[in-house]
């Protein structure tokens, strides 16, 4: 399937269901507005987009929906819609309802950023899954599930989010006037917003690499270098916006916010890190070689 | 945000390339140790450039009827990168190939081409870039070299171009030269010439530099002769001409490969002594995950060019993020070795890591500094 077919509908739903206002009522703990929220979700179908046709799903591949997950971060979404897709096409019999994962080998501090607002927890280990739940029940992993693939989800959320800070800094820069002109033609002001754009170039492209190869080597690196972006764009978001971002009616908080609690979801980056630097000094191969062999996936790399 | 720059596989029909590669590498530089493979683009040795272009891998995106390949720019990738993370010595073809082949088969007349393009992809010709002068650098629309028309088609030439890397060696250097106006027209004026290295008047100093290389020259014209044939592409479209150029240069797996002689060895001395410790991993971890977001950002921008493209401001967002992980890794594996003092490190590394460690500076100044490539991006990002 095109991407671009999905990505636009996709989009323009998050547009109709996930504005700023929605986002906030469900933060603030409005079970209806996060019941109004998912009953749009679940009526889309984008809910079973990874569940195989055979059990009535639409058979896609991570790297057909990449670009759905990090719009997700765009948009702020305060609901486990990534989680509850990579549930529904684990489970053979998925529950109905918000499926947060959580990964204890990836740490505890964060590891569950969707369990206030999820109806069941899938506890995602190497060893097996487990719903935390009334429907509960372990099931032995499908081949390729793992911690590492909750951790993509919220690499994915940390693109999104980071474009639409970069977004918000840059409309900001434009307009705001100090010293008879816009802050944008200062070149610190400048130089900060081109680091940012490096760092959401690398996250996108890095975690569109994970989603087209979704090992543990390559889900890592996405996540290590997702998470290591993520602090740094919220505060250079913060340092270009000034002091109007810091009130809770700018909308910067709910990407900044969002932005720190998905570096530390289901691992930071030195938890990654560690897990890709055993995988590469396992092997003796040259640096080279080992990342295509292992993060591209390319023929005849080792 | 940057839509255009969209991720991108490489396509698997180019590993014949690279298994080519890797013959004339155990053939020529087996036994080149890591210090000087460290060198990499600025190491100098034209019998292995000729051996690559008598295997068929140089002007891999120049059409055949110029002796080229014809295979476009990822095959290009393909071998540049084998080429690189082996630190292989691939200064005396590396500008021929990358930049001024393109230029010339781009903006050359037919017999510039004939004359240039099979001898690029034999490896036979030589060429360098004259850009910076002493009064411009970074403003490199402040060059005062100045070439005027001589009456009987040609040209003759007056100037000095400095940090013109390898110039001792080369056979030509096209130069970026002042064709009419003053320095307060800026970029209007100015033009690309052919510049026949041997010809009287050129006189060509090397510069030591700081690790006791000499790779970077100054090049003094003194009234050179050239003929009317010195002119490539418009006269006056020299900015628009250096322009494309520049993504050319900057968008290539060089700009994040520069250390990676480096993290290899370290590598291999972490295995040899068994550290396996949380620093070491979080470490060789962190300089992984980066260098793989980076490949996949170099790949994004062959893509670009491979459609055609002149991708200027994802280049330089290649460059500068590139150019900072390359300074990083002799940085933080220095500090690595020396916190481990019980183990023994290898002479053959620490050279390495000291040639590494006093060149990285350059990596953010060559081919544009750190903070010109951040203007371009903001000006990308509608600034300004």
């Amino acid at each position: 399937m095109d991407v671009a077919e999905l990505a636009a509908p996709f989009e323009r739903m998050l547009e109709e269901l996930c504005p700023p206002p929605a986002v906030r009522a469900v933060e603030a703990g409005d079970t209806g507005a996060a019941q109004a929220m998912w009953a749009g979700f679940a009526a889309s179908g984008f809910l079973d987009a990874l569940v195989p046709e055979a059990r009535g799903g639409a058979g896609l591949a991570l790297a057909d929906i990449a670009p759905l997950l990090i719009a997700l971060g765009r948009h702020a979404v305060p609901l486990p819609v990534g989680q509850t897709m990579l549930a529904r096409a684990w489970l053979d019999a998925p529950p109905d309802g918000r499926i947060a994962l959580a990964t204890p080998e990836a740490g505890i501090f964060g590891a569950e950023p969707f369990r206030l607002v999820a109806n069941h927890v899938l506890v995602v280990d190497s060893g097996g899954l487990t719903i935390e739940s009334a429907l509960s029940g372990a099931q032995l992993p499908p081949s390729g599930a793992g911690p590492h693939l909750a951790a993509l989800i919220a690499a994915a959320a940390i693109a999104g989010a980071s474009e639409r800070v970069l977004a918000l800094a840059i409309d900001h820069a434009n307009t705001r006037v100090q010293f008879g002109k816009p802050v944008g033609r200062q070149q610190a002001v400048q130089h900060m917003l081109a680091v940012m754009a490096e760092q959401v170039v690398a996250v996108r492209l890095m975690v569109e690499q994970a989603c087209a190869v979704p090992n543990l080597a390559s889900c890592a690196a996405a996540k290590a270098v997702a998470s290591a972006a993520a602090a740094d764009m919220a505060e250079a978001a913060h340092a270009v916006i000034g002091a109007i971002g810091i009130s809770a009616e700018h909308d910067l908080q709910l990407y900044t916010r969002r932005l720190h609690a998905m570096r530390l979801a289901h691992g930071s980056e030195s938890h990654w890190q560690r897990v890709l630097g055993a995988l590469r000094l396992a092997s003796d191969a040259p640096c080279v070689d080992w990342l295509r062999a292992e993060i591209f996936a390319e023929v005849g790399a080792l | 945000m940057f839509e255009s720059f969209g991720w991108a596989r490489l396509p698997d029909s180019d590993a014949d390339l690279r298994e080519r590669v890797r013959a004339v590498v155990r053939e020529q530089i087996a036994d080149l140790p890591p210090d000087r493979r460290a060198r990499s683009w600025m190491g100098f040795d034209a019998t292995f450039s000729r051996r690559l272009g008598t295997a068929g891998l140089l002007g891999l995106t120049l059409p055949a009827e110029y002796g080229g390949q014809g295979r476009g720019a990822f095959a290009r990738f393909a071998v540049v990168e084998e080429l690189l993370a082996v630190g292989a010595p691939v200064a005396a073809h590396w500008i021929a190939d990358r930049q001024s082949a393109p230029l010339i088969l781009h903006y050359g007349t037919e017999a510039q081409k004939a004359r240039h393009l099979p001898a690029i992809c034999r490896g036979e010709q030589l060429f360098c870039i004259g850009m910076s002068e002493p009064e411009a650098g970074s403003d490199l629309a402040a060059v005062r070299s100045r070439a005027e028309r001589d009456g009987v088609g040609g040209w003759r030439l007056s100037g000095q171009k400095i940090w013109t890397t390898g110039a001792q060696h080369f056979d030509y250097m096209i130069a970026l030269v002042r064709t009419s106006g003053s320095a307060d027209d800026r970029q209007r004026g100015l033009s690309q010439l052919i510049v026949d290295l041997k010809a009287p008047g050129v006189t060509i100093r090397p510069i030591a530099d700081l690790t006791g290389d000499e790779h970077f020259c100054e090049v003094f014209f003194e009234d050179v002769a050239l003929g009317p044939d010195a002119l490539i592409g418009e006269e006056g479209a020299g900015w628009a001409q250096v322009t494309a150029e520049l993504a050319f240069e900057r968008s290539g797996p060089e700009r994040i490969y520069s250390s990676v002689v480096l993290l290899d060895a370290w590598i291999a001395h972490l295995r040899a002594a068994g550290r396996s410790d949380d620093a070491a991993l979080a470490l060789v971890g962190e300089l992984t995950a980066r260098m793989a977001a980076l490949r996949t950002m170099s790949i994004a921008c062959t893509a670009r060019l491979a459609e055609g493209d002149s991708p200027v401001v994802e280049a330089s967002l290649v460059k500068d993020l590139g150019t900072r992980f390359e300074q990083d890794v002799p940085r933080v594996i220095a500090d690595a070795l020396a916190g481990h003092k019980g183990e023994a490190v290898a002479p053959e590394l620490l050279r390495t890591l000291a040639y590494l460690t006093q060149i990285a500076p350059s990596f953010s100044l060559r081919g544009g500094t750190r903070e010109v490539l951040r203007g371009i991006i903001a000006r990308g990002l509608g600034l300004r």
